[in-house]
């Protein structure tokens, strides 16, 4: 027996199915009911049913690619702010190697690093790394902090929705699976870039949103979109069938999980001066 | 914790409302829940429920930089109750005193059960519960609200934790006191449990109440939860346009 319909929203407590269902994230068995432990969205896939969460906070994972802030410097280490319940560090010798210099003069406190969770150990230390592709530190740009569940759908299917924003505001975007979201461009166009990744986040779990985007980034950048105007907040085109909806809220699943597995992540993209920059830093 | 089983013999009591608001021996007072009203918190409630007005803020899990609160395999779940100045007739002077010292251990233990706090190990929640005016029963406007500030932060939990009262005023067993009610009936039995299992996470009593009038108000407190739990579902649904 099940009790919800998929991509239903349900709160904690809410009992979803009975024994023959298997419990998947975000869910606890219970007398042998399957119950859901947040406020998400329910996702069935065969027996085994999952709530999506609609607010969380990042949880460290070896192989992430997170964005994070100075926030002390120490003997042979620096400690990170990355938003989330533990604060990571990034030891001196992971950027200098044997040789030994002065840590402020690389990274100061404030500095923002885009960096790999290296290690997470039984105390819930996260041990950060610098080296990989596209990796370093920012230089500019304005941060904007989201639910780091929301992070797949700001990326959209195969990158998709933040290609749209990359293109159309000239801006350089990352986003960390941390939720934290980088933009540098003209601050105008950074600011058309925060608004629309806030609409985004807002509203993530409607569907027709990628039409949605397209058209307030039209409106926003002074442009007649292409095709007709539908008000913010309002869904989207009924007439656009429901297969395309039910496509669009399996794509949420579906990136969430080749994210958690996969560490290719095309979405990233080195920002072009970071090779050099580093360079210059640590010389 | 205290299982209880419920049973079904809700007593009439009286009919006709011998009581100061005119409300029936088993009427909830006006209430209002609305989730997600602050912008920095994680998760936020407000809280209407007849002359109370209840904030409710969450944080966290986040870092906890107080060593000796860590612990090495759940997250803490630290709560403030605090009553704004202007919350009372007499001014109320700032600060935290004795009462509210002891409802703010209150709520975090009548909460805890519901959270899993073990998926965050050496982290804290922080619960922040503002009481803007009141009318009596706050503390279980707190726990209620808070609750629902909890799910908004997206915090998992077993269950939302729901609160309510009930009493003894003018020789008759009441749900949900009024300030007056409390202050001058007999007794006062506030109860916090979660709704789907039926289990009792806060159990006070202050007066005095026979077996009898004991079982009668708890199982008016229990209807009264359950009444309340609708709206908490409500409020969480409607902060997502359902």
């Amino acid at each position: 027996m099940i009790f919800v319909e998929d991509k239903e929203i349900v709160i904690p407590g809410d009992i979803l199915a009975d024994e023959e269902y298997h419990s998947g994230r975000g869910t606890f068995k219970e007398n042998d009911k399957v119950c859901s432990s947040l406020v998400g969205l329910v996702a069935i896939r065969d027996k085994k049913i999952s709530v999506i969460p609609l607010q969380s906070k990042y949880i460290p994972k070896r192989g992430d690619v997170v964005i994070g802030e100075v926030t002390d410097i120490r003997f042979s280490m620096w400690n990170l702010d990355i938003n989330s319940p533990y604060s990571g560090f990034l030891p001196a010798s992971d950027v200098f190697g044997k040789e030994k210099r002065e840590l402020n003069r690389t990274f100061d406190v404030g500095d923002v690093l885009f960096l790999r969770v290296v290690d997470v150990d039984e105390v819930k230390k996260v041990k950060l790394g610098l080296k990989g592709r596209g990796l370093g530190k920012f230089r500019g740009g304005i941060l904007i902090n989201i639910t780091p569940t929301k992070v797949p759908r700001l990326i959209g299917k195969k990158g998709s929705m933040i290609n749209m924003i990359k293109d159309q505001t000239h801006c350089e975007v990352i986003v960390g699976q941390n939720g934290v979201v980088w933009v540098k461009g003209e601050p105008s166009m950074e600011r058309v870039a925060e608004k629309v990744i806030n609409m985004i986040e807002d509203q993530a779990h409607t569907s027709g949103l990628t039409d949605r985007v397209r058209n307030m980034l039209a409106k926003l950048l002074g442009i007649e979109p292409e095709e007709t105007e539908y008000e913010l907040g309002e869904p989207g085109p009924v007439d656009e069938s429901d297969e395309l909806e039910m496509s669009e809220e399996v794509e949420i699943t579906e990136i969430i999980e080749i994210s958690e597995e996969s560490d290719e992540l095309e979405e990233f993209e080195p920002p072009e001066e970071k090779e050099e920059s580093k360079e210059d830093e640590i010389d | 914790m205290i299982i209880i089983i419920t049973n079904t013999n809700l007593n009439t009591g009286t009919e006709t409302s011998a009581r100061a608001d005119k409300r029936a021996f088993d009427e909830l007072r006006n209430l209002k829940i609305e989730a997600g009203v602050l912008e920095r918190a994680d998760g936020s409630a407000y809280l209407e429920m007849g002359g109370n007005k209840v904030l409710a803020a969450v944080y966290g899990p986040r870092e906890l930089f107080v060593r000796r609160l860590m612990q090495p395999n759940r997250a803490v779940l630290r709560c403030k109750y605090n009553m704004a100045p202007f919350s009372v007739d007499d001014r109320k002077r700032p600060g935290p005193d004795r009462r509210s010292v002891e409802i703010s251990k209150i709520t975090s233990d009548a909460l805890s059960p519901a959270v899993f706090l073990e998926k965050f190990p050496r982290s804290t929640i922080d619960v922040y519960i503002e009481v803007l005016e009141a009318e009596g029963g706050t503390r279980c406007a707190g726990i209620t609200a808070a609750s629902v500030a909890l799910a908004d932060a997206g915090i998992p939990m077993r269950d939302m934790v729901v609160a309510c009262a009930a009493g003894k005023s003018d020789g008759n067993v009441v749900l949900d006191l009024s300030e007056v009610e409390d202050k001058e009936g007999e007794a006062d039995l506030p109860i916090a449990m979660m709704p789907r299992t039926g289990e009792i996470t806060l159990l006070q009593m202050d007066g005095d109440l026979t077996e009898e009038e004991f079982g009668k108000a708890l199982d008016l407190a229990i209807g009264g939860c359950k009444k309340i739990n609708e709206e908490q579902k409500k409020a969480i649904k409607n902060r997502y346009g359902e």
